[in-house]
């Protein structure tokens, strides 16, 4: 079998794994990156609305625009590059990993590298997932598989369209199909606000009078060969009122209900799982539980803004340069607890003298809401945020001298972040 | 008109229908096989849960009983020879309560009387040993180890592939609509406007055998409809046992059980609720509260966050629950093979040779044809190979190396071979091939599988369907939509 040497091997070519490729290849490390499509940049070519980039480099981009200035740097760079290619099982638990590919175009072969960023994105979560009743016909999609079949393949899905979920791709989509000639007769939203982020909410549907039920539910699906109709209830105090039920007779039903990262790959290698966040549990150095496999971006936990991926994806790079330069090859570690309205905390781990950076996403919706870090009973920081929401991320970051005094018997103390 | 005049034409190509023209096709016989959906095991046996029942459920005074022990006979040289996926993981009855433990001795002994090989009763350490995941409050149960899983739709198309092989002609999208005896034959009218005639005709058209019957002006029965609703986990998922699990069952039904299936996913289910609607497949929320609850009562891992996908199918079924394969008594040359419910899967292999012997009752010359080929070439399917063995596979045809479906690791080739086979509906080719099955449900390979169905069978996307009628996938290109808007 053909085998192939790298000290880095990135998985994914997406936002994070171009963004991580070439930060490691820059400190002259021996870089490979593989995806499964025939092309860079992962799911951006297909989101060619704009409002990418606006932190990263403060002006606002389409998805092709935003892949493009990656790619460029990619292609220039000394990174090899495989597309068309199948990661299909690796062994990590070792110092050169080996990672097992398949592709039409460069065979069946197998590439040993010091160290794997794993940047695989996510994948949707559909009607399956949801249980939601009814029959099975065609015309069910995921709102980014509809989005990848007009906006790259040139398909229109259907004709009178209603959308379940208002999380971003579902918003982008209902404008899309709007421009595009197909008719948006509801997005419905289990939730009593949107998920998405405001600035869809109101320029793809306020600006297109398409209605948004909130706080209401799909509870059936009709229709033996194509979709024909959909039933819709309200939630009141939290179960559905079948009384209110109304149905609406459309042809497409787009599900835009949430991502998960898509993780089989790890799972399969043996890397432990955060079940909260469905990515890999890493420390610091967004190192996961094998040694030198790191990773960023979608994989790691669903971001909402891609810049927030390439800045995840740099940090990442550095990380793992640092680490095979032998630096934080042992380091001081400790626990950081997600507690009161938080989903959870990225890293779950935390380390003295230097800055840390912390991802998390609130469990509830408020104006001025108060971040505190303790130690125990102690405060060790506290944050006033303008507003928080489930559906957008937010990052705070704690100062080297924050963080003093928190060993006990030569042990790092846990730390606990609350919202409140 | 076809002016040929067929020996056999079976009408419906389910399990049972397959089976039977399979086993006719090892004759000089001309046969044919009737269809009304786009493919062939798109109606009942679609949605059927896949279980080899070991034949302990039913008395052997039933038809039922004698065909079923026969049938799970045959499945390991079904397999040699087919290669479709089958495997003897086992059957575990199990039962929580010192009365549900009497049913145990009465299964055991019926087991025992209808001949089931190497059955067992366990007490509660034995039954835990077997199957570590059970509910702690198990009392003890029924082992049987000569229950089997397999995938019934290829275990269709690999039937109807060897029959078609062996010169049988296979009709899809031909509705049955009427039967017309003229001197020695029938000549058979579809709904689509086509007609056939055959000497003998076999009616084992499943949830429509009555209609069937009645167009041929043979016996009235009605075959009533008992929904089945069943829900599908990811593979690996949290609590896949190592055995089919079963509860004690109920009067009518075998209960909701707990499936490892063949490919390694975990089903629960089914629900067994009569209907009057022979289309009604849609699943409920209150039955997959039911599902759930009854499964994890047997085994608590099992986590409805890892469903997948739900489904639900219809048992055929008839007043008596005793399976109807008879010659008409008012027609001739009519075989009536009507009210195959469960265990009907299982039967099905016996089914075939009754079947022929019944035909062969009936007046049928059965000469062996010398030249029978009962073996199908084994497909390769990527996920079954080691990495050395890909690596081999990719090197005669690149195709292996495409992986389309990444959930399910299945590649190009795998389709391409799918579409050449004749399954070129995105519902044929999942079933065939596995593409779309898995965690993400076609999310990541639709658009994939539609250009590929096009570039091989030259059909434009529009007009490809998930299961054939009006099931289409893409309502109009964006390039035919710009044409009509600069014609206006």
């Amino acid at each position: 079998m053909q085998e192939r040497n790298y000290d880095v091997l990135v998985i994914g070519a997406g936002a994070a794994g171009m963004a991580a490729a070439l930060k490691v290849a820059e400190e002259g490390l021996k870089t490979a990156i593989v995806d499964r499509e025939p092309f860079l940049g992962g799911i951006l070519p297909q989101c060619i609305h704009n409002g990418f980039g606006v932190h990263l480099f403060k002006e606002e981009l389409t998805g092709p625009e935003f892949a493009e200035r990656f790619i460029q740097d990619v292609v220039k760079s000394d990174i090899d590059i495989y597309l068309n290619t199948t990661a299909t099982s690796m062994a990590v638990h070792q110092p050169v990993k080996q990672v097992n590919l398949c592709s039409s175009e460069h065979g069946v072969f197998r590439i040993n590298a010091r160290a794997i960023v794993l940047a695989m994105g996510c994948r949707e979560r559909n009607r399956g997932n949801l249980g939601i009743p009814g029959t099975r016909p065609a015309g069910i999609f995921t709102a980014g598989l509809a989005q990848r079949l007009i906006n790259i393949d040139g398909y229109m899905p259907g004709k009178r369209v209603v959308i379940v979920g208002s999380g971003d791709i579902g918003l982008i989509m209902a404008r899309r199909l709007t421009w595009t000639g197909a008719e948006v007769l509801a997005v419905v939203e289990i939730l009593p606000y949107p998920s998405g982020i405001t600035r869809n909410i109101v320029q793809c549907l306020n600006d297109f009078n398409i209605p948004l039920y909130l706080s209401h539910i799909i509870t059936k699906i009709e229709g033996k060969e194509r979709v024909e109709a959909v039933e819709i209830t309200p939630l009141e105090n939290g179960a559905p009122n079948y009384t209110k039920t109304f149905k609406v007779e459309c042809d497409t039903l787009l599900f835009s209900v949430g991502l998960i990262p898509e993780n089989e790959l790890t799972q399969s290698a043996g890397i432990k799982i955060n079940p909260e966040t469905g990515g890999p549990l890493v420390d610091t150095r967004l190192m996961t539980s094998a040694e030198g496999v790191f990773a960023c971006g979608n994989v790691l936990h669903v971001h909402d803004l891609v810049d927030w991926v390439s800045d995840e994806a740099q940090r990442c790079g550095k990380e793992l340069i640092n680490f095979l330069q032998g630096k934080t090859e042992k380091i001081e570690q400790g626990k950081v607890i997600a507690g009161a309205n938080l989903k959870y905390v990225l890293p779950n781990r935390y380390r003295l003298g230097e800055k840390n950076r912390f991802s998390m996403r609130s469990l509830i919706v408020r104006d001025k809401a108060t971040l505190v870090v303790r130690q125990g009973e102690k405060t060790i920081r506290q944050f006033t945020l303008r507003h928080v929401k489930p559906a957008e991320m937010f990052h705070v970051e704690l100062k080297q001298e924050d963080l003093n005094d928190l060993v006990s018997n030569g042990e790092l103390l846990p730390i606990e972040f609350s919202l409140s | 008109m076809n002016s040929q005049i067929y020996d056999v034409a079976i009408i419906g190509a389910g399990c049972c229908g397959a089976s039977i023209a399979r086993k006719l096709s090892a004759y000089e016989i001309s046969v044919v096989l009737l269809e009304k959906c786009v493919d062939v095991g798109f109606g009942v046996t679609k949605a059927n849960s896949g279980i080899i029942h070991a034949g302990f459920h039913h008395p052997i005074t039933s038809l039922k009983a004698r065909l079923e022990i026969r049938g799970n006979l045959m499945f390991d040289q079904l397999h040699y020879e087919l290669g479709f996926p089958f495997k003897r993981v086992g059957i575990i009855v199990v039962a929580f309560s010192v009365e549900e433990m009497k049913t145990i001795e009465h299964l055991y002994s019926q087991g025992v009387a209808n001949g089931v090989p190497r059955m067992e009763i366990c007490g509660r350490e034995r039954i835990l040993s077997l199957e570590p995941q059970l509910n702690s409050d198990v009392v003890g149960g029924l082992y049987a180890p000569t229950g089997g899983i397999i995938e019934p739709y290829r275990y269709v198309f690999a039937l109807v592939e060897s029959a078609q092989k062996n010169g049988v002609e296979v009709k899809t999208q031909f509705t049955v609509e009427q039967g017309i005896r003229e001197k020695d034959y029938w000549i058979v009218k579809s709904k689509e406007g086509e007609t056939i005639k055959a000497r003998y005709v076999v009616n084992s058209a499943g949830l429509f055998a009555d209609e069937v019957s009645k167009s041929f002006d043979a016996e009235l029965f009605e075959i009533i409809p008992r929904k089945g609703e069943e829900f599908l986990l990811q593979r690996n998922a949290k609590g896949l046992p190592n055995h089919v699990i079963f509860p004690v069952p109920g009067a009518h039904t075998k209960g909701i059980l707990v499936i490892p299936t063949v490919e390694g996913t975990l089903m629960v289910g089914p629900t067994a609720i009569e209907t009057d609607d022979k289309y009604d497949v849609e699943t409920t929320s209150q039955n997959l509260e039911t599902v759930f609850m009854q499964a994890t009562y047997m085994v608590p891992a099992i986590s409805r966050r890892e469903i997948i996908t739900s489904f639900a199918g219809l048992r055929p079924t008839m007043k008596g629950n005793d399976f109807y394969i008879e010659p008409s008594k008012k027609q001739p040359h009519f075989i009536q093979v009507a009210g195959i419910q469960s265990p009907g899967l299982t039967a099905s292999p016996a089914i075939g040779d009754y079947v022929k012997d019944i035909l062969k009752q009936e007046g049928l010359q059965l000469i062996e044809k010398k030249d029978f080929d009962p073996f199908l070439p084994h497909p390769i399917k990527v996920r079954e190979l080691s990495f050395e063995e890909l690596e081999k596979v990719v090197e005669k045809d690149p195709k292996y190396g495409h992986i389309v479906c990444r959930c399910e690791s299945v590649s190009e080739a795998e389709i391409v071979e799918a579409i050449s086979k004749g399954h070129a509906t995105l519902d044929g080719i999942k079933f065939y091939t596995r593409a779309g099955m898995g965690r993400c449900q076609g999310a990541f390979c639709t658009y994939k599988i539609l250009k590929i169905i096009s570039r091989e069978t030259g059909m434009p996307v529009e007009k490809i369907t998930k299961r054939g009628d009006n099931s289409w996938i893409i309502s109009q290109r964006l390039q035919a939509l710009a044409d009509e808007k600069a014609e206006r």
